[in-house]
């Protein structure tokens, strides 16, 4: 019974029954739902199946491969941390939704045709706003309801693509489509919101840090790997992602130093990560994609340790803001530690899991003679150095004393922590397992004296410069401030243009009307001038000139009767 | 964690910042040292170049912080600018 069931349904009706569950056992209920959900998807057997008869279409809901176990496998243990992380968190929308959202996100992995994936990639979008929305705030609101447009808006152009993908070629079949014609461009689009592509970005920075301190972990997880899953399904080898990842790698760099909300940085920074994932997805190869798999393994728990680490914060210090963080190893020392596991991590350190992830999309890049794209990837490689490996620890628990003490994280939070913290070091310092898991076979050895000294002298270099730049007082103090992105497009840009364009039209508007009542009084004058009660038409005639008046035109006719 | 106010932290004392400032020089010469005991294997041929890693990663990292102290003057904005 339990092999015929699609997986990701086990967490999304699971957690749908979760109100019935008496409260006490919720969590013990939440984190049983996502143990079931990882034994079922490794006893299904591999290969498409489940195929269900709709309006004539074969919906293929379970299609086991290398690829979607590995993604499944990845999001049961992120949703698992997950319940541990808000094991004591009280309200029940955010469970139920993290479930949800886990469990689309799982179903949409697993779907083998593109309208299924459409049902399920619209699912995580609404399940997962009310992440955003249980921070009961008024930016909150408005920060979800941007997000929810954004994210629906991917699913729709997602949906058009498929259409028009099935009237061009009759197939729903979702396998490799490239980049070759009008509907598949679309299907890229749809996915390349979701990634988080340039300019296609800022949904992500705009809502992920406005979210509760359980919602932004769980946030972290799911959507932009979706996507991620969705190109390598798609479109590995288009040799644009190449390009386009470049360029996410490099420049949420920027943005992510001068930020000072410090859940901000983390979203530029999950920005940056993805662009190394794309990167992979585009150069194609084998160990390209095992790169971008494995990479988004590590990342999602790396990731998720450090959004963690720094809800922990918001928790207990009541702020993530830079500029009023310090010191905050003294009151929370476990919390420092694990956070710095996880920046070690993001930053690749050898013996932590981003080194062992990251090399082979950085080596599959190099071996195929992409050098500008290598280099952008070796630049952003420093740059997540600044921003995640120095910046967050640095500032939230060193730099200046800020003179806040407070309690450590709950024993829940500093559990679910020190699992993520486990994998990262584990993985780490045995990728073996992590490496049977990828799905193409593509031999690697991380750990080579080459790769460890060169790796090691670009991280220590960096962080001498670092100690330089801080030492010197050039390193710029946190302030507080917003930082413009793309969203100052359509929050004040198009706003502000819509109103002046309005404006403009009230102006014409008021003119013409204006006109029009001039030139109406002006013909209200005019009849009135000549029908009026003193105009000529309208005078009274005395009966005697009337009947003066009616002789004479009867002398005239009879003249004229007379002489005709 | 227990504090006493008189005797600040090691992590915090002047003498252990300066420690681990100078130790970054000293490990940044070794591991620059190294890159004549091995036999790189790079794709590229500038990477046989002796510490090109750790030269490129100071150099980048520098420019990121420079070009984001020119940046927040051009997008930097008062906190509440959204909510005014």
């Amino acid at each position: 019974m339990i092999a015929s069931l699609p997986p990701g349904l086990i967490l999304i009706l699971g957690g749908l029954a979760l109100v019935l569950v008496p409260a006490r056992l919720r969590a013990a209920y939440m984190l049983a739902l996502t143990f079931a959900g990882l034994a079922q998807i490794w006893i299904l057997p591999a290969g498409a199946h489940g195929n269900v008869q709709l309006f004539g279409y074969t919906l293929t809901l379970i299609r086991v491969d290398k690829l979607s176990l590995a993604f499944g496998t990845i999001f049961h243990i992120a949703a698992a941390i997950n319940v541990i992380y808000g094991w004591r968190e009280k309200d029940t929308v955010q469970h139920v939704s993290a479930l949800v959202y886990a469990g689309a996100g799982i179903a949409a992995v697993f779907v083998g045709d593109l309208v299924s994936l459409f049902v399920f990639w619209e699912l995580t979008a609404i399940a997962s706003v009310f992440l955003i929305w249980a921070s009961r705030t008024e930016r909150a609101f408005w920060s979800g309801m941007r997000y929810l447009v954004i994210q629906i808006g991917s699913g729709v152009i997602l949906l058009a693509g498929v259409i028009l993908h099935y009237r061009a070629t009759g197939s729903i079949a979702f396998d490799k489509l490239g980049l070759v014609s009008l509907p598949t461009a679309l299907i890229f689009v749809a996915f390349g919101i979701k990634c988080a592509f340039p300019l296609l970005h800022n949904w992500l920075q705009d809502a992920y840090p406005e979210a509760t301190v359980f919602g932004t972990v769980v946030l972290s997880a799911f959507t932009t790997k979706l996507a991620v899953y969705a190109l390598a399904r798609g479109f590995p080898g288009t040799e644009i992602l190449i390009w386009i990842g470049a360029i996410m790698t490099a420049f949420p760099v920027f943005f992510a130093v001068i930020e000072n909300d410090l859940r901000r940085v983390l979203a530029y920074s999950l920005n940056n990560q993805l662009g190394f994932m794309v990167v992979g997805i585009g150069v194609g190869t084998p160990l390209a994609l095992n790169g971008t798999v494995a990479h988004a393994f590590c990342h999602i728990l790396y990731k998720s340790l450090l959004f963690m680490s720094m809800g922990a914060v918001l928790m207990r210090a009541g702020t993530v803001k830079a500029s009023e963080l310090g010191g905050l190893w003294k009151s929370m020392p476990w919390t420092a530690g694990f956070c710095i596991i996880g920046a070690a991590s993001i930053s690749a350190f050898p013996l932590f899991s981003g080194f062992v992830s990251k090399s082979l999309i950085m080596s599959a890049t190099a071996e195929n003679g992409y050098m500008w794209a290598w280099l952008v990837l070796l630049f952003a490689s420093a740059g997540v150095l600044e921003h995640s490996g120095i910046k967050i620890p640095y500032f939230a628990f060193f730099a200046h004393d800020s003179g806040i003490r407070c309690k450590e994280a709950p024993a829940n939070m500093l559990i679910a922590m020190g699992i993520a913290a486990a994998f990262c070091i584990g993985l780490g310092v045995y990728p073996k397992p992590l490496y049977d898991l990828l799905p193409y076979v593509a031999p690697y050895v991380p750990y080579t004296v080459s790769h460890v000294v060169t790796q090691l002298q670009l991280l220590v270099f960096a962080i001498l410069a670092f100690a330089l730049l801080v030492r010197h007082r050039i390193y710029p103090a946190e302030q507080r401030s917003t930082v413009l992105n793309t969203d100052w497009i359509y929050r004040r840009a198009l706003p502000g243009l819509l109103a002046g364009m309005a404006d403009v039209i009230r102006r014409l508007r008021f003119r013409a009307l204006a006109r029009a009542q001039v030139r109406l009084t002006r013909f209200i004058d005019t009849v009135y001038r000549h029908h009026g009660p003193q105009g000529v038409l309208a005078r009274t005639w005395p009966v005697g000139s009337t009947v003066l008046w009616v002789a004479v035109l009867l002398c005239v006719t009879l003249l004229f009767y007379y002489f005709e | 964690m227990r504090e006493n106010p008189e005797k600040p932290a090691w992590i915090e004392r002047k003498s252990s910042i300066d420690l681990i400032y100078r130790g970054l020089w000293v490990a940044c010469g070794a591991l620059a040292f190294a890159d004549f005991l091995y036999r790189k294997h790079g794709t590229f041929r500038f990477e046989e170049m002796p510490a090109f890693y750790g030269i490129f990663g100071f150099v980048c990292f520098l420019g990121i912080v420079l070009a984001g102290k020119y940046l927040r003057k051009i997008v930097g904005r008062k906190e509440d600018y959204y909510d005014r």
